[in-house]
């Protein structure tokens, strides 16, 4: 029997309770959104006893269906100040969805200075002080679980500048190989630190495998599913071998390589930190370039990135991360940008918010563009020990903006852009300006169908058919992080029709339910329109839905284009939801 | 030796289209010839080709070359 499980902070009593009707046939996203959305005033302070956090593994989470493992949290978000759901890999989903729990909400906040943990079994959930851990790194954090609970133990960890409550802050947790992965955007790190958490574990070991109401079906389901993830290109070969770092060379030809600052679209040191690069450096370092970060992942796009010595630097080495320090910051020095990952791994801080806040506080004169070295310091000492510098920082792009008066900053409803230069990919800035995440790529990807001719081709350089794209693409990503399927399943999908179809099916056997694809593509735009209601009635206007000015009066090189979308026409895109 | 039946354009190459042949490299071709002829040229399997770029800007198989032309060639890639 499915459950929910309530973890009250303010008086650290739990409630386990069934499943309401109308949370059912939710997982993922949806649920979390749905549930932040009945319960969360929308105009309650993000860091108040108001705000919750709930996770929620995927509808096919627990599964033996490849790439299900992504877990869902959300809240509402100190960051934007809008609804907030970000994912993660690891062991979580698996775990969570095996102890039957389709949602654990941590609600209240404690008052006084004690720190706690969150202990989840079969048995329910337990509320204990923690003193070991607090102000340590995340990695010290699952150091310590597995000393005491055993190296199988699910860990959600929080580092200091989530206990500080940074705006920058991520959530992070427990991969198979013991490193970290994480809810990386919008903050929720400084919603669990307002409500002293420093972090949850989770003892799957006496629970029993998920129940598949039709077994046969699923069978035929996940073989099929499986399949078309090794057929295709993108899933099969491109990810698995290069990693997302491939996208560095790609976005450069095109221009949409943001470059100091997002003041140009080329970076003239690409090839040092490029995806080509970084396989070969992994390769002759005896690295791992295919590696996955949950168990049953068929596109293994992470890798084992090691230092000059073959000594385990960082994992998780993503693109973003990679373009926000190497071509936006311009740090031109691999080594350097795999050891700021590292760190920012185990203080627990998203890696895009922080690494474009960096290319700000270069532009505003912190330190120069290009240092490295420097960035590693504001990490480690400023940032991780919470100096009023550190402070700053940590309030992400544009707290550093503002402080500093730099009026080039790259952000939408206060999130930083991610890779991908909205003048140059017109596209990606709708969705950027639309989506009720605030920057988001992944939340409406159209770089598969601007710039990598997947599911089609829409000229990235015109703003015809963007909106229709962007809006298609948002619609079935929400849909998709309700399944707790990685991202990464879309580009199959766009191309391949059984890889939908098969999906569809999956969750019907396991539920014996019968959803088809109508019902798929209500279920995301019904989060959508949750997710926008929320935000209006938090004070997140149709007004925000735009992209910072400077877009708009400089133009960006080589193509020399300008964001120029109409207004009408951005605004056309939550038009459609209205009915 | 530059003559109007020569087209001289710098080719890239990048991923898995790498390994075996160049990461930049000036080639001349006849004029009329099109990015196809490139791509065979190169030995590259055309249902291998995921993008094709000139000066940045997406381009078809069909379409001729120019003198100067930047050639940046792609197999199917994706990321997030």
């Amino acid at each position: 029997m499915v459950k929910i499980i309530r973890v009250n902070m303010t008086d650290r009593t739990v409630r386990v309770e069934p499943v309401p009707e109308a949370w059912l046939g939710l997982g993922g996203r949806a649920l979390t959104s749905a549930i932040v959305a009945a319960e969360v005033p929308p105009t309650c302070h993000p860091l108040g006893p108001s705000n919750k956090l709930v996770f929620a593994p995927g509808l096919l989470s627990g599964t033996a269906a490849a790439n299900s493992g992504r877990c869902s949290a959300g809240a509402k978000s100190p960051l934007t100040g809008g609804i907030k759901e970000s994912n993660a890999g690891g062991t979580v989903a698996r775990q969570l969805a095996r102890l039957g729990i389709h949602a654990l909400i941590i609600e209240g906040k404690p008052t006084g200075e004690a720190w706690y943990s969150i202990r989840v079994d079969n048995n329910g959930a337990v509320v204990e002080q923690e003193t070991e851990t607090i102000g340590k790194g995340n990695f010290a954090v699952l150091e310590s679980a597995n000393r005491r609970w055993g190296e199988e133990i699910g860990v959600i960890t929080l580092g200091p500048p989530g206990e500080h409550m940074m705006a920058i802050a991520n959530i992070s947790t427990k991969d198979p190989d013991g490193k970290l992965r994480s809810f990386g955007r919008g903050g929720l790190g400084a919603v669990m630190g307002s409500k002293r958490l420093k972090f949850i574990t989770l003892d799957d070991s006496e629970a029993k495998n998920v129940p598949i109401v039709d077994r046969r079906a699923f069978l035929d389901a996940s073989q099929r599913f499986g399949q078309t993830l090794v057929d295709h290109p993108v899933s099969g070969k491109g990810l698995t071998v290069y990693g997302t770092a491939v996208l560095v060379n790609i976005l450069n030809e095109i221009g949409g390589l943001p470059t100091r600052n997002f003041t140009t679209g080329q970076y003239a040191d690409h090839d040092k930190i490029s995806g080509e690069t970084i396989h070969d450096t992994i390769v002759a370092r005896h690295g791992e370039p295919t590696h996955n970060c949950q168990l049953g992942c068929k596109i293994q796009c992470s890798q084992i990135y090691n230092d000059k010595d073959g000594k385990y630097l960082t994992s998780g080495f993503e693109y973003e991360t990679i373009w926000a320090l190497g071509a936006d910051c311009c740090i031109n020095d691999l080594d350097q940008i795999a050891e700021a990952d590292a760190i920012m791994d185990d203080l627990g801080v998203d890696s895009i918010e922080t690494s474009v806040m960096f290319g700000v506080a270069m532009e505003a004169g912190i330190l120069p563009f290009g240092d490295g070295a420097g960035v590693l310091r504001l990490l480690r000492e400023e940032i991780g020990k919470a100096t009023p510098l550190g402070r700053i920082l940590g309030g992400g792009t544009g707290a550093v903006g503002r402080a500093y008066g730099v009026t080039r900053v790259p952000v939408v409803k206060n999130q930083a852009i991610p890779a991908y230069d909205p003048r140059s990919v017109k596209g990606i800035g709708v969705t950027y300006a639309t989506t009720t995440q605030g920057a988001d790529h992944t939340a409406g990807y159209t770089i598969a169908t601007n710039v990598l001719n997947v599911g089609g081709r829409v000229d990235p350089l015109k703003n015809e058919g963007q909106v229709e794209l962007s809006r298609n693409l948002q619609i079935a990503t929400a849909a998709i992080d309700s399944t707790g399927m990685c991202i990464f399943i879309a580009f199959p999908a766009l191309d391949i029709p059984d890889c939908l179809v098969s999906l569809i099916e999956m969750v019907n056997a396991r539920y014996g339910i019968k959803l088809t694809a109508d019902d798929v593509t209500a279920l995301g735009k019904n989060t959508l329109k949750i997710e926008r209601a929320f935000n209006l009635a938090a004070g997140i206007g149709p007004e925000q839905d735009r992209l910072p000015e400077f877009f708009e009066l400089e133009k960006i090189a080589p193509h020399d284009v300008k964001w120029d979308m109409p207004t009408e026409e951005l605004q056309s895109f939550w038009k459609a939801f209205a009915d | 030796m530059l003559s109007e039946d020569t087209v001289t354009i710098t080719v890239r190459l990048f991923a898995s289209f790498r390994p075996g042949r160049f990461r930049e490299a000036s080639r001349g071709y006849p004029a009329g010839a099109r990015i196809a002829d490139v791509i065979a040229d190169l030995a590259i399997d055309p249902k291998e080709i995921g993008m094709i770029f000139v000066a940045g800007k997406h381009a078809d198989p069909d379409r001729a070359l120019t003198t100067g032309d930047q050639l940046a060639l792609f197999p199917l890639l994706g990321g997030g």
